[in-house]
């Protein structure tokens, strides 16, 4: 492998993802019991290669908005961690700029048993912030999330609305140049909701490089410039918005 | 078409293993905290617990031991004995397990945002080491009760065998929470390890009865146990300054360490450092793949 990367993009690469695999082992047996039983039967005992990304390139520079597109199992979710690093590709390259945090699945580290207020700073230090910047930032993520007087409550006793609005308000603070967003602007109601495109947006006039997952076509057309389509696996499109949207729409299940 | 200098990018997902945890060390102690706060959350009794559990294990093995098996009347202050080999064990055994889980019983945070993994089993032994401290104050209290009155070396030889056991539980904690992920047989090869570990070191027994039952042969083998190291060690330093007056009958009080006991001691680090390497490496081996096998 060579130890430089053409820029693609028009602008320094935020996120560079090159000529990456993931492949998957789909095992057929679940046992030695099971694979021996099979064995005698003549059935297939050894695990089939599954292949969630193949050959996926495309790099993001810094300060796009770009969304990925693609029908349930074609590898979106996949290619955001492993820009996050939560899975390493089997072949291929990563490579981010600058601090990248998360909005997959937001509330993965909260405790129902701890109060608001404790799960607020476990789940911000997860994201990487420090004490002092939890500190400086609490009250405006309470205020964001509306949780009011509850923060001092259980998290087990919130709803689930109040418990997604102050896992959102704790990701949204986190100080960061890069954003990954899965599927989470499902959050709460319609006010809410708009309340958190809105400060999306406000990250992205920042300067924020922003990676979306979304099947929300309406939200991805909103907030994002660019489309990258993901399609058995593969890049099948990557171009401006308008026309990932109508790939996506055209393209056979 | 320009090409990329790759030196101002990071790899994701790529760490420097346990040392990240200096970086992370605020989010170690939060996750501690929430170990700390949820362990008796929902129970009338919280802590209560900690001081209960062994305390009746204890009197059982006293019964059984000290009693039945007549060796209060071989070794004096035998319940000091006794209780500071026991928490010892205890210690590591709790601190072993709990390491042991850390990952898979973290299986949402793993999944999905990434940090340096090696927090969780690191947070799960501190968490035990913290259980442990209403044991050693019950230990501290019996041996004052005992007449216990401690000279440098016995505090140091103190802190070098709890030293020990934390660095014996991160090696192994390291190296079965990383191959829990993938065969939970682990778990229950652990649980193994945790069963013999009171009955492999001189807990319940002095070690002058191995060396006079089976030989010294088998002593060698059995203090290359670093577990075994750390126990003396603790009945060094809680056990032998009540004894020390009856030197005139070696048998009943302390009769001094196995010999080449100071190889024995720096067999243990020696052994504890290794397997902190290779539970770290092994660690890092099966991290690559942990956000897909949960």
């Amino acid at each position: 492998m060579s130890d430089t990367i053409t820029q693609t993009s028009d602008k320094t690469p935020a996120i560079i993802v090159d000529h990456v695999t993931k492949t998957f082992l789909k095992r057929n047996t679940h046992s030695l019991k099971e694979a021996f039983v099979g064995w005698t039967k003549g059935k297939k005992v050894r695990a089939d290669v599954f292949h969630a990304l193949d050959d996926v390139s495309f790099q993001i520079g810094e300060g796009e908005s770009v969304a990925v597109l693609g029908f349930n199992g074609s590898g979106k979710s996949t290619t955001l961690k492993m820009v996050s690093g939560v899975m390493q590709p089997d072949q291929g390259r990563v490579f981010t700029k600058g601090r990248v945090a998360g909005l997959i699945e937001v509330g993965a580290g909260f405790h129902p048993d701890l109060s608001g207020r404790e799960n607020v700073y476990l789940n911000a230090a997860i994201l990487g912030m420090s004490k002092e910047q939890i500190d400086a930032r609490f009250d405006d993520i309470v205020e964001f999330s509306e949780i009011g007087d509850f923060i001092e409550q259980e998290v087990k006793h919130y709803s689930s609305g109040m418990f997604m609005r102050l896992a959102f308000a704790v990701a949204i603070h986190v100080d960061l140049d890069v954003l990954l967003v899965d599927e989470v602007l499902a959050v709460g109601d319609e006010a809410f909701r708009k309340k958190c495109s809105d400060k999306l947006k406000e990250l992205a006039q920042q300067g924020v490089t922003m990676l979306i997952v979304s099947h929300s076509m309406g939200m991805v057309q909103d907030l994002c410039t660019r489309g990258i389509v993901i399609h058995e696996h593969k890049v099948l499109f990557d171009g401006p918005i308008k026309e990932a949207v109508q790939i996506i729409r055209t393209t056979p299940h | 078409m320009t090409t990329i200098d790759l030196n101002d990018y990071d790899v994701p997902g790529r760490s420097r293993g346990i040392l990240d945890v200096i970086r992370w060390r605020y989010l170690l102690t939060l996750l501690v905290r929430k170990g700390t706060a949820t362990r008796y959350r929902n129970s009338t009794l919280g802590w209560t617990w900690s001081y209960v559990k062994p305390l009746i294990q204890f009197f059982i093995y006293f019964v059984v031991m000290g009693f039945i098996f007549g060796m209060d009347r071989g070794t004096d202050n035998f319940p000091l004995y006794l209780f500071s080999g026991f928490i010892t064990v205890q210690f590591f055994n709790e601190a072993f397990g709990n390491a042991t889980t850390a990952i898979v019983g973290n299986k949402a945070l793993v999944r999905k945002i990434y940090l340096p993994r090696e927090l969780f089993p690191l947070a799960a032994i501190i968490n035990a080491f913290i259980h442990f401290l209403p044991q050693l104050a019950i230990l501290v209290v019996v041996a004052l009760i005992y007449g216990w009155i401690p000279n440098l070396l016995e505090i140091g030889a103190l802190l070098l065998g709890l030293a020990l056991i934390g660095l014996l539980a991160l090696g192994l904690g390291l190296l079965f929470a990383g191959l829990n992920v993938r065969f939970r047989d682990a778990e229950n090869f652990a649980e193994i390890i945790r069963q013999l570990a009171t009955w492999a070191s001189p807990v319940l027994y002095t070690w002058q009865l191995i060396q006079e039952h089976l030989g010294n042969a088998v002593l060698y083998v059995y203090m290359c146990n670093p577990i075994t190291v750390a126990v003396e060690l603790m009945h060094f330093a809680f056990w032998s300054p009540t004894v020390r007056a009856n030197d005139d009958d070696y048998t009943r009080g302390w009769a001094g360490f196995a010999p080449h006991f100071e190889f024995y001691i720096l067999g243990a680090v020696v052994v504890g450092i290794l397997l902190l390497v290779i539970g770290q490496s092994v660690f890092r081996r099966f991290e690559r793949t942990f956000a897909q096998d949960l």
